[in-house]
């Protein structure tokens, strides 16, 4: 990896649930004041906690440019209010948002809904696939641009560019399109945990970011090329995927902090990952040593940006807004 | 104590209601919109912020609607983002009872009640059509009468959810099995600021109101003008006894437009125009083939009605609520055409708005007192015509004659939406 490249850093804001929200914000803020690319929140119907994606959402208007990523389960949830809630949490966040696909695997979270049994890991990965499949085309249902107000015809929106997504799936369909239009990323960025194979086979499809976890620089640095090669021969390219190593991490002192900053940087040098995910034992402590022992270390050794240069998560990432899948096809709708 | 009104903002969705030509007519979508009309609403001391909820865009002779206002962001989404630039604004997100799962509903709705200090509220509406169903992994399967039961029995089961955690703060196991749902496990969200989040209806059959008088907190109705606003109340208020409930448990509350100018003569003015640009010649074409279930494009808008009959089993029109038998509907409109010698357009612009609230901010002051004093409402949801400054002048000129007149709140007397509304919090039950 070229050494010019940018480190990339995000954390997690999970940890024990609060029911408040000015917790989540002092989190966000936080991770924000060390000019993160983006804080995780993890979300199950099967723990306590509230919804992921509205804390987020609500966090979204308390801070400027942090990128906004929710645990979203697509087992038991509608795709289509799926997808609609992530094009909206990008929407309120001005393009910083994206989510991270998950499954519900047991039968105790398949009996909150009544509707099926619990299914193979394989199986649900299939439809996760699916779901951020149809998120996609979703959201390019609507050309940017379909909305065009023109005064002598009466018309709002040009029809021509609004398409019909009619996926069929193996356990649901959606005819679309969608009721959001486009939202300002395009697509909202999409982060897959993929440590185990069932994610890993939907991260080299659809994950703009993948997260590994692994023992030494070196397991790291062949995770990320076999993910990188494993997108290129699903006709990816392999430069838009990011991948970032996750880490526990526990901070007690400054000493710590700086620690971890050595390690992130000794990894980063020897090509383990493009970044990584942390996820602090104690959000409130550590994060706040992170970014007051971490981060500024990080920076001196200019591996680290000191602010942020764009305003969106994709432009953080350095990620292409992609382009609309509908808007060459030419049939209209 | 008078009886003191409560006002709602609804911010314009998906309908002609829009001026979208307007200069002064910005995004529906961007975030800053709904920042604006929010903190207009919370200028005003409002009860709660209305979104409604469309699940998917409308089709006129099989092709999308493109002549109004369409795409909207995902309410509780929203919401959960509004709830961080105000304070006291309830915040009140539509959601269908058919294309959901109480579990996942009740820990959104609860979600929201704790990210916003106890503001939220749920207006149940029961969509059922196949053509919506298209969406969603349920499908169209529902008929009329079933889909009530199923809300019924969806707000029911997400009382317990949200009464399932003990006082001290530990989730304890539910179960519900019912004709609609059979789940068990554990709630993932305390109970929440409001014990439950409000709970709105809006729909109009026998079915409808005897839902709302059993659970609802608030009922949006159509019924505007004040006779209709009379009938309909004394309706639903009588209904609540057989429940247990008393008259002032349930909030009734039309959907109004109301238009201002420095002298009546110019709001009649203004009010006019407006309906004629809410009503373009497009438009009325379109209202007439939803009544007519016919392709009328060759119609001139400005001529007669036409002197054919409506096609009562036309697929024409799609993702839109049915206003009544097309028979009857298209009888009415020939003899007021006739009547009054009134073109396509004029008589769409004639029989389609809601009630409206026309004149200088003390003459629509006057009639607002008037009717929540006659019991014709307890209070409006506001529908103003442009995006997001629509409520402006009548925060602005309206409110402060209210409170003068000693019907409206001069602050904010709690944080929640149920202390805005007088209603008291939900026993837990079990
Ligand atoms: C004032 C009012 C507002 C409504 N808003 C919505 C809405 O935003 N979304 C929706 O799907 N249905 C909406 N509905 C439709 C109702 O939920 C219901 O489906 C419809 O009124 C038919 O039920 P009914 O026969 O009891 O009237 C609304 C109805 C009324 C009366």
């Amino acid at each position: 990896m070229p050494a010019t490249r940018p480190l990339h850093l995000a954390a997690d804001i999970g940890g024990p649930p609060h029911y408040e929200a000015r917790h989540y914000t002092a989190l966000a803020r936080l991770a924000e004041r060390g000019t993160l690319d983006f804080v995780t929140l993890g979300d199950s119907f099967a723990r306590p906690g509230l919804d992921a994606l509205a804390v987020l959402a609500r966090v979204a208007p308390a801070t400027e440019r942090i990128g906004l990523v929710p645990t979203v389960t697509t087992t038991h949830t509608e795709p289509f209010h799926v997808s609609s809630a992530v094009a909206t949490l990008d929407w309120v966040s001005r393009g910083r948002a994206g989510w991270s696909p998950e499954v519900s695997t047991t039968e105790a979270e398949a009996a909150l809904f009544g509707r099926r049994p619990a299914a193979p890991l394989a199986d649900l990965w299939h439809e996760a696939r699916e779901v951020a499949d149809v998120a996609a085309k979703l959201w390019d249902s609507w050309e940017d641009g379909a909305e065009i107000r023109d005064e002598p015809t009466g018309r709002f929106i040009d029809r021509d560019k609004l398409h019909y997504v009619d996926f069929e799936g193996r356990t649901f369909s959606v005819r679309g399109p969608a009721i959001v239009p486009r939202p300002p990323q395009g697509h909202p960025v999409t982060v897959i945990d993929a440590s185990a194979p069932e994610p890993r086979a939907a991260a080299v499809r659809h994950a703009d970011v993948a997260l590994v976890r692994a023992e030494d620089p070196a397991a790291a640095r062949a995770l990320r090329e076999e993910l990188r090669d494993r997108a290129r021969a699903h006709g990816r390219d392999p430069e838009r995927l990011r991948v970032l190593v996750s880490l526990p991490v526990e901070l007690h002192t400054t000493a710590d902090a700086v620690a971890l900053a050595g390690l992130i940087g000794d990894w980063y040098e020897q090509g383990a990952a493009e970044g990584f995910q942390l996820r602090p034992a104690e959000p409130e402590r550590d994060l706040a040593l992170l970014v007051d022992g971490t981060v500024p270390v990080l920076q001196h050794r200019g591996l680290l940006r000191r602010f942020y240069p764009g305003a969106t998560l994709r432009e953080h990432l350095g990620l292409a807004r992609p382009v609309n899948q509908y808007a060459h096809a030419g049939s209209p709708s | 104590m008078t009886k003191q009104l409560h006002l709602a903002a609804h911010f314009p969705g998906v309908n002609n209601t829009t001026v979208w030509a307007d200069p002064r007519s910005k995004s529906q979508i961007d975030f800053s919109s709904f920042v604006h009309l929010a903190r207009t609403a919370e200028r005003g001391l409002f009860d709660f912020f209305f979104l409604a909820e469309g699940l998917r865009l409308r089709e006129h002779k099989g092709r999308i609607h493109d002549l109004d206002v369409v795409g909207r962001p995902e309410s509780l989404t929203v919401l959960s983002a509004l709830a961080a630039v105000t304070e006291h604004l309830g915040l009140a997100a539509t959601v269908n009872a058919t294309f959901n799962e109480p579990y996942e509903l009740a820990r959104r709705l609860a979600s929201l009640d704790h990210l916003s200090g106890g503001r939220a509220a749920w207006n149940v509406v029961t969509s059922f059509d196949a053509f919506t169903g298209e969406n969603f992994r349920r499908g169209g399967y529902l008929d009329r009468a079933d889909r009530y039961t199923r809300a019924a029995e969806f707000v029911a089961t997400a009382r317990e959810l949200w009464d399932s955690w003990t006082p001290d703060g530990t989730p304890r196991p539910f179960a519900h099995h019912g004709q609609h749902f059979s789940i068990s496990g554990e709630f993932t969200v305390p109970r929440s600021p409001q014990g439950h989040p409000v709970v709105i209806q809006a729909g109009d059959s026998g079915e409808g109101r005897e839902f709302a008088a059993s659970t609802a907190d608030i009922v949006f109705t159509r019924h505007g003008t004040l006779e209709a606003g009379q009938e309909f109340y004394a309706d639903v208020k009588s209904r609540l006894a057989r429940y247990g409930r008393r008259p002032e448990d349930l909030k009734i509350m039309p959907g109004v437009t109301v238009v201002l100018g420095d002298t009546d003569a110019e709001a009649q003015e203004k009010a006019a125009d407006i309906r004629r640009r809410q009503i373009s010649p497009q438009n009325a074409i379109v209202a007439l083939e939803q009544i007519w279930g016919r392709d009328l494009s060759a119609y001139d808008p400005d001529g007669p009605l036409p002197d054919i009959d409506p096609d009562p089993d036309s697929e024409l029109v799609k993702g839109r609520v049915k206003v009544g038998d097309p028979f009857t509907v298209a009888a009415k409109w020939r003899a007021l055409s006739e009547a009054k010698g009134l073109s396509i357009r004029q008589t769409v612009i004639e029989t389609s708005g809601r009630q409206s609230f026309i004149g200088t901010p003390a003459s629509v002051a006057d009639r607002l007192t008037e009717f929540v004093t006659a019991d014709a409402a307890d209070g409006f949801i506001l529908v103003p015509h442009l995006t997001p400054g629509g409520l402006d002048d009548f925060v602005d000129r309206v409110v402060p004659l209210l409170q003068e007149r000693g019907v409206f709140r001069t602050e904010y007397s709690g944080p929640t939406l149920r202390s805005h509304l007088g209603l008291p919090t939900p026993v837990r039950k079990g």
